[in-house]
């Protein structure tokens, strides 16, 4: 079978092959060499600087902690955005989903400088906060962690919400009607029913906001400001600002493997519902 | 098991609204504690709609639904009390056939040792003990089936409502399957409504058989009445077979019974519940089974005809007749071990067996 189909898929294989495994190739050597001279031999020295270093290991871990929070984030109102979009109308579904698909449409750059607008000291948000009395003084929420985490939420929301959508709307109403007429209320049928079997849906939707929010340079940086410093500047600074491409390289790989480990985490953790799907 | 065996079902002038559309039209029912009702119809006629509004899923546009003569509308599904096997059974695929017999106890904070009782003793009386590890995709249609029907019973439902239960299955093992909910159904004395547009279905397992079409009920009434006394030609033509035929009705002959003039020409004496007017149009039907045939004519009702053609059937011989004016006549009669059939052009004359006769139905 699999044979006289090979020819076909060579061209994409060799693209990725290119496009993929030739710079990690890259990245990997270039990680791993002796030193900025040039000279011959592998050393993980660049390694042993980047855990050996408290700071270094500071901005991994909070890296991975705005990925979570994100994530956690990104699921409370993505699920519950996905559940209405199930079940409304076929009209009000597709207004949804568009609205939500909307930040993938616009501009990264036009996006991060509204929600500029709307979290600055005189922004939207405070204005509002102050005329409604809630609060006495404006709050910090620009260059702020909670800032970042609330951006990357609202632009990774489609990567939640789209997953779990399709997973919802596959699955057999009957389900949640049989465990009604069993006697479970609303909250119980959510919780026993469709939460376990929409879970490899909402496993999927949180390894792509996970992966996409500890990346995202240009969010990450601009409302998180230069005192808050994630991987991804980290390693932009030590390979252009330093020229340390060594260290950045060793950096992106350590980097790499700790989301490969938490996006495998994750996916053991789906594996136990997916059977039964 | 509860104390008390059976509820009343009742459903008061049920409608159900779809924008301008007439799902459910002005329903009325009455369904005694411990029957089993059968709710027949072709697709779109709204069975299903009613299941949803007797469970509490679709709620009414006008009427009211009572159990033991209390209106349960204001009640959700869950506070209800109804047991659904749906037609695709509806299993929860994540839980063992344990834990879903046992989920409708667990809501309900049934105690562990309790529930586990019970548990074992629904597998026990569904025949599905040595399946209680299970995941429900592990199991066959029949089985699958079984469990629904188990898991639905545990919590001791007021009424239980089936959704073409069988609609899945094969042919034998539905009938296999037809004798246990029936044997169940009688076990527990559970009000029971069961949807199916498959008349055997309907006639074989039900007390009672309501008619469905078009979001009425045409008629309500025992198998053997719905087959021999239709109240309606609609009736009359879904539940078996039969033959319709075109007529007038002339003046009633000396004994009171009506007479019609077919197409023809020919005069009969028909049966009708509604009265008939002279000089209306009406449609005659009588069954092929209820018909014989004979070589001369009988003497009144009898319908002169030429065979067309000849359909043995085993133990049974159809013979399509064409009559005089053009009318075809089916007649469905026993055929002897080496029995020749008529050949095609014979002469015959159909005439009813002395139980049936012809009635008639407004057109
Ligand atoms: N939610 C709804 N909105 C609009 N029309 C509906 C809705 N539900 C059902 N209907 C219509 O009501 C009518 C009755 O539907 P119902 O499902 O009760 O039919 P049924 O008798 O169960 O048919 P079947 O044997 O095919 O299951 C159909 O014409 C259907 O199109
Ligand atoms: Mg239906």
């Amino acid at each position: 079978m699999a044979a006289p189909r090979a020819p076909l898929t060579l061209p994409l294989t060799a693209l990725f092959a290119a496009g993929f495994v030739a710079p990690l190739c890259v990245l990997l050597m270039l990680s791993l060499a002796a030193g900025d001279d040039g000279s011959a031999g592998l050393t993980l020295a660049q390694y042993a600087r980047f855990l050996g270093d408290r700071f270094n290991l500071s901005v991994l871990g909070s890296t991975l902690l705005l990925g979570a929070e994100a994530t956690l984030v990104c699921l409370l109102f993505g699920f519950p955005v996905a559940w209405v979009c199930a079940r409304a109308g076929a009209r009000w579904q597709s207004v949804l989903i568009f609205l939500v698909v909307l930040p993938i449409l616009t501009s990264v750059v036009v996006r991060t400088f509204s929600w500029i607008v709307i979290l600055g000291r005189q922004g939207l948000l405070n204005q509002i906060l102050l005329g409604l009395g809630l609060i006495d003084a404006p709050l910090k929420l620009l260059y702020s962690e909670a800032g970042v985490v609330l951006v990357l939420a609202q632009v990774q929301m489609p990567l939640m919400v789209l997953p779990i959508l399709t997973v919802l709307s596959r699955l057999d109403p009957n389900l949640a009607d049989a465990s009604r007429a069993l006697g479970a209320g609303e909250w119980r049928t959510l919780w026993r029913v469709t939460l376990p079997l929409v879970m490899p849906g909402i496993i999927a939707g949180c390894i792509l906001s996970f992966a996409a929010s500890i990346t995202a340079f240009v969010t990450q940086t601009l409302i998180g400001g230069a005192r808050l410093l994630y991987l991804p500047l980290f390693i932009y600074q030590q390979a252009v600002g330093a020229n340390d491409w060594p260290f950045a390289a060793a950096v992106s790989v350590v980097f790499m493997i700790a989301v490969l480990l938490v996006v495998v985490l994750l996916n053991g953790f789906g594996r136990r519902y997916e059977k039964h799907v | 098991m509860s104390g008390q065996r059976g509820h009343e079902l009742q459903l008061e002038a049920i409608t159900q609204r779809f924008h301008d559309f007439v799902a459910v039209r002005d329903i009325n029912l009455r369904i005694g504690a411990g029957e089993l009702v059968a709710l027949l119809g072709p697709s779109g006629c709204g069975k299903s709609t009613l299941l949803r509004i007797i469970s509490g899923f679709m709620r009414q546009t006008e009427g009211r639904v009572l159990f033991d003569g209390e209106p349960v509308d204001h009640l959700s599904p869950s506070r209800r009390g109804v047991g659904i096997v749906f037609q695709n059974y509806a299993l929860f695929p994540h839980l063992s056939i344990r834990q879903n017999i046992a989920y409708g106890l667990e809501v309900q904070g049934v105690a562990k040792a309790k529930r586990d009782a019970r548990v074992d003793e629904m597998l026990a009386l569904v025949h599905m003990s040595e399946f209680a590890g299970r995941f429900p995709r592990q199991l066959s249609g029949g089985q699958q089936q079984r469990v629904a029907l188990a898991r639905c019973l545990a919590v001791d439902p007021k009424i239980l409502l089936l959704d073409e239960p069988f609609g899945a299955l094969d042919k034998n093992l539905r009938l296999d399957m037809q004798i246990e909910v029936k044997r169940l159904q009688r076990e527990y004395g559970i009000t029971t409504v069961l949807v199916t547009h498959d008349q055997e279905e309907a006639l074989s397992m039900a007390d009672r058989v309501a008619v469905m079409s078009r979001g009425r009920v045409e008629q309500i009434a025992s198998p053997t009445d719905i087959y021999d006394r239709p109240a309606t030609l609609f009736v009359n033509q879904f539940v078996g077979s039969t033959n319709v035929l075109d007529g007038t009705v002339s003046t009633a002959d000396a004994d009171g019974s009506p007479v019609v003039a077919l197409a023809g020409g020919r005069r009969i004496r028909v049966a009708s519940d509604a009265p008939l007017t002279a000089g209306s149009a009406v449609r005659v039907s009588i069954r092929p089974e209820h018909l014989h045939l004979h070589a001369e004519a009988p003497g009144a009702d009898a319908l002169p005809g030429a065979v067309q053609t000849a359909l043995p059937l085993g133990a049974l011989v159809v013979y399509d007749l064409a009559l005089e004016g053009g009318a075809a006549l089916k007649v469905s009669v026993p055929r002897q071990r080496g029995e020749a059939l008529l050949p095609a052009g014979a002469q015959v004359w159909a005439a009813p067996q002395p139980s049936a006769g012809y009635r008639a139905f407004p057109a």
